[in-house]
C-alpha cells in the first residue's frame, strides 16, 4: 500500500530523518512511535506530499508521491498535528468546502460527508462555528475532514493529544472502527496508546527506524523471556545448584538477602514456557520453602525506552 | 480551483476586510465626483479615478492581507498542500476571489458617467477606458499584494510589507527623478537597480550563483552599452523607472489613450506575480 524507500530529510544541517525504509500493508492500523523530535511529523508530512524530502520515495499504491502527487494524494486522508480547521465556518461548511476541493463528484458529496458526520459523530454541532467547537469536536472535524473523498489510507498525527480522558477513548473507539474499513497511520509518543489500537508498531527514534512488529512480538522479543523472581529459605551454593537444574531455567543470579536466611533469587527463563511449575516441585522436593514467587516480564515501555535510548539502535530494520 | 474561489470569497465577506475594500473605494469616489465633477464642473470621470489611484495604497494591503498569511497562521496550509489539486489552481482560486471583490467597487463606479451625463455631456469611451484601466491596475497591484501576502506568516506583517510596496510602486516615478539626468548618474543608478534585484534573487531562492549571475549579467550588459552609445545614458534612469512604474502606465488611460502595451504590462505583471506566489508556496514544501 505504502512503500517508504531510503527516504531522509535534512533541515539544514540537523537530519530529522535518516535513511527510513518502511512498508505499509493494507488493511492494519499502525503505530508510529517515537519520543518527541524522533522525525514522526515529518514522515508523515513527506508521506502525505506537504514536504519534500531531501532524498528517497514514497509510493502509495504504486504512485510516487512528488511525481504523481494527484493520483497518490487522492488516496490519502491526513489529519495534521493541528487539525486545519477554518474557524469562521461551520463543520458542515468546511466539509463542503473539503469535498468540494479533494474532487468529490457533486451527488456523491452530500451522502459522504453525512457518512463522515455520522462516523465522527459531529453531525449534532454541524451547524455551529467551528469557533465555538471544544478541542475534542475540532479534533473530529479534522478527522472527518480526513476520511472525504473515500481515501484507502488514513493518516493522523497525535490524533488524541490535548484531549480529556473520556474524548481519548471516544477518539480510540472511532479509530479502531477506521480500521476495518481503511488503512490507518496514527503517530503517537504514548505507548499505550499505540498499544490499545494498533495492529503494527513501527518505533522511530532520532530519525531512524528501530523496530516494526506487532505489539505482542516486540514484548516477547525484547523482554528476553522475562526473569522469575524467588524468594526461599535456603543456602545460596545448594539453592543456586538445584534451580539451575530445572528446565528452562538459565542463569541464577542472588539478588540479596533477607533476615531469618532467606534468599532472593531472579532466574532467567530461558524458553518462552513459563518454568514457575517446575521451581516448585524441585524446591519442594529439596524441602526449601518458597515463600515468594513471582514472573516479570519487561513491559513494552521498558522496551520501548531501551529502543530509543540508545545511540545504537538495537535491531534495526527487523522485518514486519 | 472554484471550492477555493467560493471559500475565499465567502470569508471574505464574514470578515470586514472585503466590505472595508469596497466601502473605502466607493467612499472616495464619491468625494472626488462630488469635488471634480458636481462642484468643479469637470465633465471627465477620469480625473476622478486618477486621483484615486492613491487610496490603493491602504485598501490593496487591506484586500489582500490575509489570503495566504493567515493559512499559515491557522495552519490549514497544510490542507491546502495535502489537497489532491496542485497549487497553481490554489492560487487562482485566491485570486480570483480577490479580484470578484475588486471587480465590485468598479461595477458600481461604472454607474456615475451615466449619472453625470445626466448634468451634461460626458465623453464615455475615455471614462470608460479608464476605468477598465483602474481595474486592470487594482488587478495588478492586488497580484503583488497576494504575493507579500504569501511570504510572511502574519498579516499585520503582510499588511505592513505590502503597504512599504504599495509606496514605492507609487512613488517610483517621483523619487526616480531625484537622480541627476546625466549620462554617469543614471548608470550608477541602474546599476544599484540591478544589485538590488540579485540580492532579490538570492533573498528568495538562497541560490547564491544564480544571483551572481543576475549582478554580473546586469551589470555586465549596462557597461557594454556604456561603450558603445554612453550619450544614451542621459536620462535613462528616469525613463526606465516609468516605464516600469504601475502607476504610470494607468496614468495613460486617464489622458484618454487605451494603450493596449499597458494592457499587456498589466496582465505580466499579474502573470508574474502569480507565479512568483506560487512558487513561494511551493518553496516551503522544501524547507
Amino acid at each position: 500500500m505504502i512503500e517508504i524507500d531510503h527516504l531522509t530529510k535534512c533541515y539544514g544541517p540537523h537530519t530529522a530523518v535518516r535513511d527510513l525504509t518502511l512498508q505499509v500493508e493494507p488493511g492494519r492500523i499502525y503505530g508510529l512511535l517515537g519520543p518527541n523530535g524522533a522525525g514522526k511529523s515529518t514522515t508523515m508530512n513527506i508521506m502525505t506530499g506537504c514536504l519534500a524530502a531531501t532524498s528517497g520515495t514514497v509510493r502509495i499504491d504504486g504512485h510516487d508521491i512528488f511525481e504523481e502527487p494527484a493520483q497518490a494524494k487522492a488516496l490519502i486522508g491526513y489529519l495534521p498535528e493541528l487539525p486545519p480547521l477554518y474557524p469562521e465556518m461551520t463543520p458542515a461548511e468546511y466539509l463542503d468546502f473539503v469535498a468540494q476541493a479533494k474532487g468529490v463528484q457533486r451527488g456523491e458529496r452530500v451522502g459522504q460527508i453525512e457518512k463522515a458526520m455520522r462516523t465522527t459523530r459531529i453531525d449534532t454541532v454541524a451547524n455551529r462555528l467551528i469557533r465555538d467547537l471544544s478541542k475534542g469536536y475540532r479534533q473530529r472535524v479534522g478527522i472527518a475532514q480526513a476520511l472525504l473523498g473515500s481515501p484507502e489510507v488514513i493518516i493522523l498525527d497525535e490524533p488524541t493529544v490535548g484531549l480529556d480522558p473520556q474524548q481519548i477513548i471516544e477518539i480510540r473507539d472511532l479509530i479502531r472502527a477506521l480500521g476495518d474499513s481503511h488503512t490507518v497511520i496514527l503517530s503517537s509518543h504514548i505507548l499505550s496508546e499505540v498499544r490499545a489500537v494498533c495492529d503494527q508498531i513501527i518505533i522511530i527514534a532520532k530519525g531512524q527506524l528501530v523496530a516494526s512488529d506487532t505489539p505482542e512480538n516486540l514484548e516477547r522479543l525484547f523482554a528476553g523471556g522475562g526473569t522469575l523472581e524467588l524468594t526461599v529459605r535456603a543456602d545460596e551454593q545448594r539453592a543456586k545448584k538445584i534451580l539451575s537444574g530445572v528446565p528452562g531455567v538459565g542463569a541464577v543470579k542472588v539478588a540479596g538477602h533477607k533476615q531469618g536466611g532467606l534468599l532472593q533469587l531472579e532466574l532467567e527463563t530461558t524458553s518462552a514456557q513459563d518454568p514457575s511449575e517446575g521451581v516448585f516441585f524441585a524446591c519442594a522436593d529439596a524441602r526449601m520453602p518458597i515463600l515468594g514467587m513471582g514472573m516479570h516480564r519487561a513491559s513494552l515501555e521498558e522496551v520501548f525506552i531501551e529502543l530509543t535510548s540508545t545511540d545504537q539502535p538495537g535491531e534495526e530494520g527487523m522485518p514486519s | 480551483m472554484t471550492a477555493i474561489y467560493k471559500r475565499e470569497l465567502r470569508a471574505g465577506f464574514t470578515g470586514m476586510a472585503n466590505y472595508v475594500f469596497i466601502a473605502f473605494l466607493l467612499v472616495f469616489a464619491g468625494l472626488y465626483t462630488m469635488l471634480y465633477n458636481l462642484n468643479g464642473g469637470y465633465p471627465n470621470f477620469e480625473y476622478v479615478l486618477q486621483s484615486m489611484s492613491i487610496i490603493f495604497l491602504i485598501a490593496i494591503p487591506i484586500l489582500t492581507m490575509r489570503a495566504i498569511a493567515e493559512e499559515r497562521r491557522q495552519h490549514t496550509d497544510q490542507l491546502l498542500y495535502s489537497l489532491p489539486i496542485g497549487m497553481t489552481r490554489v492560487v487562482l482560486g485566491k485570486y480570483l476571489a480577490i479580484l470578484t471583490v475588486v471587480a465590485v467597487p468598479c461595477l458600481i463606479m461604472a454607474v456615475y458617467p451615466l449619472l453625470l451625463s445626466a448634468f451634461g455631456t460626458v465623453t464615455f469611451a475615455t471614462a470608460y477606458g479608464a476605468l477598465i484601466g483602474f481595474f486592470l491596475l487594482s488587478a495588478a497591484l492586488s497580484a503583488i499584494g497576494l504575493l507579500v501576502s504569501a511570504m510572511t506568516e502574519n498579516q499585520a506583517v503582510a499588511a505592513g510589507l505590502c503597504f512599504v510596496v504599495m509606496m514605492l510602486l507609487y512613488f517610483m516615478n517621483d523619487l526616480s527623478s531625484f537622480v541627476a539626468d546625466t549620462a554617469l548618474a543614471s548608470l550608477a543608478a541602474l546599476m544599484i537597480a540591478v544589485l538590488i534585484v540579485a540580492g532579490l534573487v538570492k533573498l528568495f531562492t538562497k541560490n547564491t550563483a544564480a544571483a551572481v549571475l543576475v549582478a554580473v549579467a546586469g551589470c555586465g550588459a549596462l557597461i557594454v552599452g556604456w561603450i558603445f552609445a554612453s550619450d544614451s545614458y542621459a536620462g535613462l534612469f528616469d525613463r526606465v523607472m516609468s516605464s516600469l512604474s504601475v502607476f504610470e502606465r494607468f496614468y495613460t488611460f486617464i489622458d484618454g489613450v487605451f494603450d493596449l502595451t499597458a494592457v499587456l504590462y498589466f496582465l505580466s505583471v499579474i502573470g508574474v506575480s502569480l507565479f512568483l506566489t506560487v512558487q513561494t508556496m511551493e518553496k516551503r514544501r522544501w524547507s
